[in-house]
């Protein structure tokens, strides 16, 4: 996979970690996002995933946060080392 | 006694913080709940003393942030703000975080910091977060605050009284500055200040110009009215061309905050490192073993209430009975045994009876959502849950709903999301719950051939089957009309925080049933209670039963009599079923069964199951003793009493053909399948939702698809055999 494509949450495999670079759209659900953590700069990893692959797992700024796929899309991240 | 004017405090955390366990840590015995009008939320009422003061608290919703977009949410702001009726302004503000998890529970208070009252920090779950190596370095928090900061262990009553202790000396310290917001955001919500009333408060300006069609952008619009959404929003514009992105911009800043705040006063350990709360979420959320867990869980919670309530219900049927034979020992045959007996002991027992179920529910929700299972059940049952475009949360709720509505309408109080509560609540009615299961035995058995499909599926079963079914597609689409009507605007998000798995505390779960049970009772119960009486005095009025009244005393005179007389006691037994018969025709009830005959007809119906459906409107499974009354064949008849399945077989339309036939059994179960015939439910809708409107919804929009399913099945059933 090419790195300097733009990556989203939703496309990390689980133990990779993303550094959050945008969140798509400033409606409510992006708002609540942001509310609960979610910002430019954070490290993000992806820890579980749903029996069906869908909700996600995340951790983050010391707490475990699960979100849809269809949410986790809308946040776009550069892949951490 | 108290010497001091009372302290008004108010509660807030986020959720998973263990607040109301703090809440009822700090007032023991001396709470109350309240209702706001027009919204779902409620708040707790306590009070607490310390040194001779008394401090009156309110517990407001957890919620993760005081940027209200919704109705519900408004609610806290407006107690923070002392704008709501009735409600104190509170003098300091008690903010309640997860000592283990500083950094995002602080968002909430950074927030409140704008609301310029007083604020205590407890950090609850104190040993769970030292245990986990994290520590705070407390006096260096205080320093850079300003604010009383104190460490509770809730659970165990650890740090109630520093916390009493911290109020009342908030309440004579000033209020500690806010986050600082840019110098172009603060010009702007001064220049929007001046065109609004004085005493508008910043807050509200605040959140109006950085809340996108918020609620309080709505509530401005409505102080200043004329086009003041349009001049917000040129705000905003103003802000992006000077670089601050609005809404994004403002969690940056505070998060920014929250870190400098930390940095060298809290030491959490590694955020990379997996803690025994991941590792027991490698099994409990795994692809097979967490849904096996799941299964095994999920049907345990439903064995509980669908079978292992059963004895207890008989039990208290039992007692109902005993009490109503006392009572008719002492009563002779009149209208004061019928009200004391047929009226209010009935409708005492018709709320007592959900006790078990509920409170068996309760017990398991309770456990599960203290140590924390709750949020990965929601997890694991999401997808199943998005054909009717729910969350997770509404899954324990629905499936509850299957064993009986009434818990499974309270178990929606889980759910976080407004709207995703509603459709939850208005749809679980369409379960079909165990109170349905006797009118379909009774059909099928009495109508439906005993024969096999291929040899091996059973024709009855497979009939049983489908009325199970009936209830859940239908309420595909309609969860799809009301999110697409009802409930537009609020969009539902899974945004749900995993907390760390912990021991449920028994002092935690036991209040929790006490308090779930208590309220059921005081405020569902009593209207409960009314409707069956007032269903009573329906059947009852306006007949004379004198001759019912003097049979049923020479019965009581035969049963008594030394020896029985048996052949005299079967004829007085006969006689008053055909009077009985007679009465509950001729009563209100009767009478509005026939006066809704002819509209019964497109559904194969005559009056008398006219008359058995509107008797049954406190609850389904009355149907069956109705139609025993009906049938003159006495109230004491089951789905499996030969007696009442030959009455049916036997009923004849006046020109002799059998009113009974498959498609009107069919006709009749699936009504039964989609009514609302349930007082209980209804009630509990009610007071769920704080709203006579949603009771009337359910039961109009319910009988109605009841009606028109029901027609349809007998129209093509009719034409189909």
């Amino acid at each position: 996979m090419n790195t300097a494509a733009v990556m989203t949450l939703n496309s990390l495999s689980i133990g990779e970690r993303g550094i959050v670079s945008e969140i798509e759209g400033h409606d409510a659900a992006a708002i609540r996002l942001m509310e609960m953590g979610i910002i430019e700069g954070e490290e993000m990893e992806l820890i579980g995933k749903a029996p069906l692959g869908d909700p996600l797992e995340f951790s983050l700024r010391g707490y475990r946060l699960s979100l849809r796929k269809q949410e986790a899309g809308r946040v776009r991240i550069e892949r951490a080392q | 006694m108290t010497n001091a004017a009372p302290l008004h405090a108010a509660l807030i955390g986020n959720p998973n913080t263990g607040k109301s366990t703090l809440f009822n840590a700090l007032s023991g015995l001396n709470v109350r709940t309240g209702n706001f009008p027009g919204v779902t939320v409620e708040a707790k009422f306590g009070k607490t003393q310390h040194d001779n003061r008394t401090i009156q608290l309110i517990d407001l919703p957890g919620t993760y942030s005081l940027a209200p977009r919704s109705l519900d949410e408004m609610v806290a702001v407006d107690v923070l703000l002392g704008q709501k009726a009735n409600v104190p302004h509170p003098q300091v503000i008690v903010c309640v975080v997860d000592a283990g998890n500083l950094e995002r529970n602080l968002y909430l208070f950074t927030q409140l910091l704008d609301l310029h009252l007083p604020i205590v920090l407890v950090l609850n779950m104190w040993d769970t977060a030292q245990n986990r190596g994290a520590s705070v370095d407390l006096d260096e928090l205080r320093k850079r605050l300003s604010v009383e900061v104190v460490t509770t262990i809730a659970a165990k009553g650890v740090g109630i009284e520093d916390l009493k202790a911290a109020i009342c000396r908030a309440a004579d310290r000033a209020a500690a500055p806010s986050v600082p917001r840019p110098a172009a955001v603060d010009a702007a919500v001064q220049a929007l200040q001046k065109q609004l009333p004085d005493g508008t408060a910043d807050f509200l300006v605040y959140r109006g110009l950085m809340d996108v069609d918020g609620e309080a952008e709505k509530r401005l619009g409505r102080i200043a009215g004329g086009n003041f959404s349009e001049q917000l929003r040129s705000a905003r514009e103003e802000l992006t061309n000077a670089g601050i992105r609005v809404p994004a911009a403002e969690t940056r800043w505070r998060y920014d905050w929250i870190r400098q705040l930390l940095a060298g006063v809290a030491v959490d350990t590694d955020r990379r490192q997996r803690t025994p709360s991941d590792r027991i979420d490698k099994i409990l959320t795994h692809q097979v073993g967490g849904v096996l867990v799941f299964a095994l869980t999920m049907l345990l919670v439903f064995q509980a209430i669908y079978t292992w309530a059963g004895p207890l219900v008989e039990l208290i049927e039992g007692l109902q009975a005993f009490l109503g034979e006392t009572v008719s020992s002492f009563v002779p045959p009149g209208i004061l045994r019928s009200l004391l007996v047929d009226g209010a002991l009935a409708g005492v027992g018709s709320v007592v009876v959900f006790l078990p179920q509920i409170l068996l529910l309760f017990l398991f929700i309770s456990i599960l959502e203290d140590c924390g299972y709750m949020a990965r059940a929601a997890f694991l049952a999401d997808r199943m849950m998005a054909p009717l475009g729910l969350n997770g949360r509404s899954f324990v709720p629905l499936m509850s709903s299957f064993a009986c509505a009434v818990p499974g309408i309270m178990a929606t109080r889980t759910i976080e999301n407004w709207r995703d509560r509603m459709v939850t609540i208005l749809i679980a009615p369409l379960m079909s719950c165990s109170a349905r299961l006797p009118v379909y035995v009774l059909l099928t058995t009495a109508f439906i051939p005993d024969e096999f499909l291929g040899g091996w599926l059973s024709l009855r079963a497979l009939v049983l089957f489908g009325m199970h079914l009936v209830g859940l597609v239908f309420a595909v689409p309609i969860a799809w009309v009301l999110r697409k009507w009802f409930f537009r605007g609020e969009t539902s998000l899974f945004v749900m925080e995993m907390p760390t798995y912990k021991w449920p505390s028994p002092k935690v779960v036991l209040g929790r049933l006490k308090e779930q049970g208590g309220e059921f009772l005081m405020q569902a119960g009593t209207l409960i209670f009314c409707t069956s009486v007032v269903v009573w005095a329906a059947g009852y009025f306006p007949e004379d039963h004198t001759a019912q009244h003097e049979i049923q005393a020479q019965i009581e005179a035969a049963q008594a009599s030394e020896p029985v007389e048996d052949a005299r006691l079967a004829g007085l037994l006969a006689q008053q079923r055909v009077i009985s018969g007679q009465l509950i025709e001729q009563s209100f009830l009767g009478r509005m069964g026939h006066a809704i005959a002819p509209a019964l007809r497109p559904l194969g119906w005559d009056w008398k199951i006219g008359v058995a459906v509107i008797a049954s409107f406190p609850a389904r499974e009355v149907v069956i003793a109705a139609m025993g009354t009906i049938y003159s064949l006495g109230g004491e008849v089951d789905e499996e009493t030969p007696g009442l399945q030959d009455a049916m077989r036997s009923a004849k339309w006046p020109d002799g053909r059998p009113i009974f036939t498959i498609p009107v059994a069919l006709s009749i179960m699936v009504f039964f399948a989609l009514c609302s015939q349930c007082a209980a439910t209804l009630m509990v809708i009610k007071r769920e939702t704080n709203s006579w409107r949603w009771p009337i919804v359910t039961f109009v929009y319910m009988t109605l698809l009841a009606y028109v399913a029901a027609g349809a099945t007998y129209q093509i059933g009719t034409w189909m055999s």
